[in-house]
């Protein structure tokens, strides 16, 4: 079942993030962006949606995507802690997302060659998404990073406050030594090279924790994230059953 | 706040062999993020492969009121081909 | 929704008989007033304060709805409201870009509308109260908006027009997503079902006063048919709205909220018992249950961004001296 859990690790990554961006859908600093969030929540649900169907398909016992959805707990969910970070602001939900698609990117970019015809698949679609979201969230980040002091001071605090979720991202998790998922730990160089290069134009330095967290694939979540499910998966359970 | 985010005009090509047409306009700080927003604003629905966008104030427009000294003395008859009498026999030219 | 723009409008105009026949004789002759045209001052007026309030109300449309995307129920559901909300946005954006062609910006028209002196449709002023609301404005707000909107894309101001065409090409997806979703409803659980009633009991009556006023009542009618602003009475878009919805209604098995209902042999329409214009004044002037919240929200993502638009704007004017500068640098 390594598959199973590897792909539910990846899909819940991109649920619960799809999920916290569509929270901004009409209270976006300007309207451009109020069309520009959801374009990134829809490519990632998406994303979520195909890799839920699929691990459904491999585990073998009829859950299809909602079910994996809807009918999990905090506990049950596998998402990196950065994904389930709050919005906070602006610069804090611009720089989650930048963190989240630098890493995909190169991550879609192995998986295209993975021996598996349904990743491959899944890769070759959400590869050009990952790329447009690095460049307009690094657009954004550059901009605010550099433009006024309080842009710059919020950009500050963003990456110092998402500093301590940044290694997780490159932990095996369930899919390590599967052919048909690429390593994980071998994307940092890259991922390293894209933020710097989007830091240096922003004027802004990377910082490193000492004390970097990681327990989102075992279950163990901020607080916040029970509250997303709870109110997520709340009309869903309150009608067991139900098709909607 | 100091000023306000700048007007822009947006074309859109739907595909190539085809003409970039005028589909609206959107507000963007720069060249960058205007283009970004064209893409996410007025291409949801696979309209086109490639985008203009241009500062509005950077348009200059013809002046209505000079539309008749402007446009109505172009229709000169002898522009068109059919002013010209062909025979038949010479086939289509 | 669209009419209610209409409410207060000022279509006066001081310019004289000659050029105001001269203007009537272009719009009888269905030939579009673009921009730069000359145009009466009252002709101007009533467009930017009609094309204003009809962006409004897509924007603050996306409230309602919005309120649900976090509660979707299915990730099916969940993908398609968010677009349908985002569409939203979208509609007020190209609105505001027609607005915006007579001369007044968008941050003017936020401002009147963050202040209150604009206006928007008075049925987003109604809170969304289960996942059944969201299905029932799919089906009954959507469908009163495309109504309007369809005889707007013959509109005599050109850009008006366009932005139109534009919305109700995107729009065709926004009914039929609503009626599925009540449908499903309709076919599912007796707790389903419920809802779906109870959904349709609160929103019918504010769907039938979108349409704005009995002809009778409503003042700025005659100028704004007469320039092709407007091209139905709000009475004919109401009863093309009810005569389309009741056969709907029927094949759901859900019931609508008016004993008066029957069908009228002799106009070849439904009759429709009173409408509660008290209910619909008191909401149209900011008393609705959700007006405050709807604005405080619009103010608060206003408030919230100021931050983030003048940082792009700083950003811009460094790039735009550096750019300046480079040449210099390289000499």
């Amino acid at each position: 079942m390594a598959l199973f859990d590897a792909l539910l690790e990846l899909a819940d990554d991109h649920l619960v993030l799809g999920h916290r961006v569509s929270e901004w859908c009409g209270h976006a600093p300007m309207l451009e962006e109020d069309l520009a969030m959801p374009n990134m929540a829809l490519d990632v649900i998406g994303t979520a949606r195909n890799l839920y169907d699929y691990a459904g398909k491999v585990e073998g016992k009829g859950r299809d995507e909602d079910d994996l959805a809807y009918l999990r707990g905090e506990r049950e969910y596998r998402n990196l802690l950065l994904v389930e970070r709050p919005n906070e602001d602006f610069a804090h939900t611009m720089l989650r997302q930048l963190y989240f698609a630098a890493f995909m990117h190169p991550y879609w970019t192995a998986a295209l060659e993975s021996p598996d015809e349904t990743v491959r698949g899944i890769a070759g679609k959400a590869v050009k998404e990952m790329a447009y979201h690095i460049r307009h969230t690094g657009e954004w980040v550059i901009r605010l990073g550099d433009g006024t002091e309080e842009s710059a001071r919020r950009m500050r605090d963003a990456v110092t406050a998402l500093a301590i979720y940044v290694d997780e991202l490159f932990e095996e998790g369930a899919g390590e030594g599967l052919d048909a998922l690429p390593d994980r730990a071998a994307l940092r160089p890259e991922w390293e090279a894209t933020i710097k290069r989007i830091f240096d134009e922003a004027g802004l330095e990377q910082v490193t924790s000492p004390f970097p967290q990681s327990g989102g694939r075992d279950g163990r979540h901020g607080e916040g994230l029970g509250h997303m499910l709870a109110e997520m998966q709340s009309v869903h359970r309150a009608h067991p059953g139900a098709t909607w | 706040m100091s000023g306000e985010v700048p007007l822009w005009e947006v074309f859109i090509r739907p595909r190539n062999g085809l003409a970039h047409k005028h589909v609206g306009s959107l507000h963007a700080t720069d060249e960058v993020m205007a283009l970004q927003a064209a893409r996410d604003v007025y291409t949801r629905r696979g309209e086109g492969n490639s985008i203009w966008v241009v500062p509005s104030k950077a348009i200059t427009a013809s002046d209505p009121d000079q539309a008749g000294e402007n446009f109505e003395p172009g229709e000169k008859i002898y522009r068109h081909p059919t002013f010209y009498e062909i025979p038949d026999e010479v086939g289509h030219m | 929704m669209y009419s209610q723009g209409l409410i207060g409008a000022d279509g006066r105009s001081d310019e004289t008989p000659e050029f105001l026949a001269a203007f009537q004789a272009r719009v009888d002759a269905e030939e579009k007033i673009e921009p730069n045209d000359d145009m009466p001052e009252g002709y101007r007026r009533t467009l930017v304060r009609q094309i204003g309030q009809h962006a409004h109300s897509e924007i603050v449309g996306m409230l309602p709805e919005g309120n649900w995307i976090t509660r979707a129920p299915s990730l099916r559901r969940k993908a398609a409201l968010l677009a349908k909300v985002q569409d939203e946005g979208g509609h007020g954006l190209y609105l505001y870009s027609a607005a915006e062609t007579l001369g007044v910006t968008r941050e003017q028209m936020t401002e009147e509308l963050l202040d209150g002196r604009a206006k928007y449709s008075s049925i987003f002023n109604y809170p969304t109260l289960s996942w059944a609301d969201i299905g029932t404005i799919g089906w009954l707000v959507d469908g009163a908006a495309i109504m309007n909107q369809i005889p707007l894309c013959r509109c005599s101001y050109g850009p008006y027009a366009r932005a139109m065409i534009r919305v109700c090409k995107e729009e065709s997806f926004h009914q039929r997503q609503g009626y599925e979703i009540v449908m499903k409803l309709a076919q599912g659980t007796p707790e389903q079902k419920a809802m779906a009633q109870d959904a349709l009991n609160r929103w019918w009556w504010p769907s039938i006063m979108m349409f704005g006023p009995h002809d009778a009542d409503s003042q700025h009618s005659d100028q704004s048919m007469a320039w092709k602003i407007k091209r139905f009475t709000n009475d004919e878009l109401r009863q093309k709205f009810i005569d389309a919805t009741v056969p709907q209604a029927e094949y759901l098995g859900l019931t609508l909220p008016d004993p008066d209902l029957k069908w009228n042999e002799e106009k070849g329409g439904y009759d429709h018992g009173p409408i509660n214009w008290d209910e619909f004044w008191s909401v149209v002037k900011g008393h609705g249950p959700m007006a405050r919240d709807r604005i405080k929200a619009r103010r608060k993502a206003w408030d919230d961004g100021a931050w983030v638009r003048e940082a792009a704007l700083a950003h811009a004017e460094k790039r735009k001296v550096r750019r300046e500068a480079a040449p210099l640098a390289a000499e």
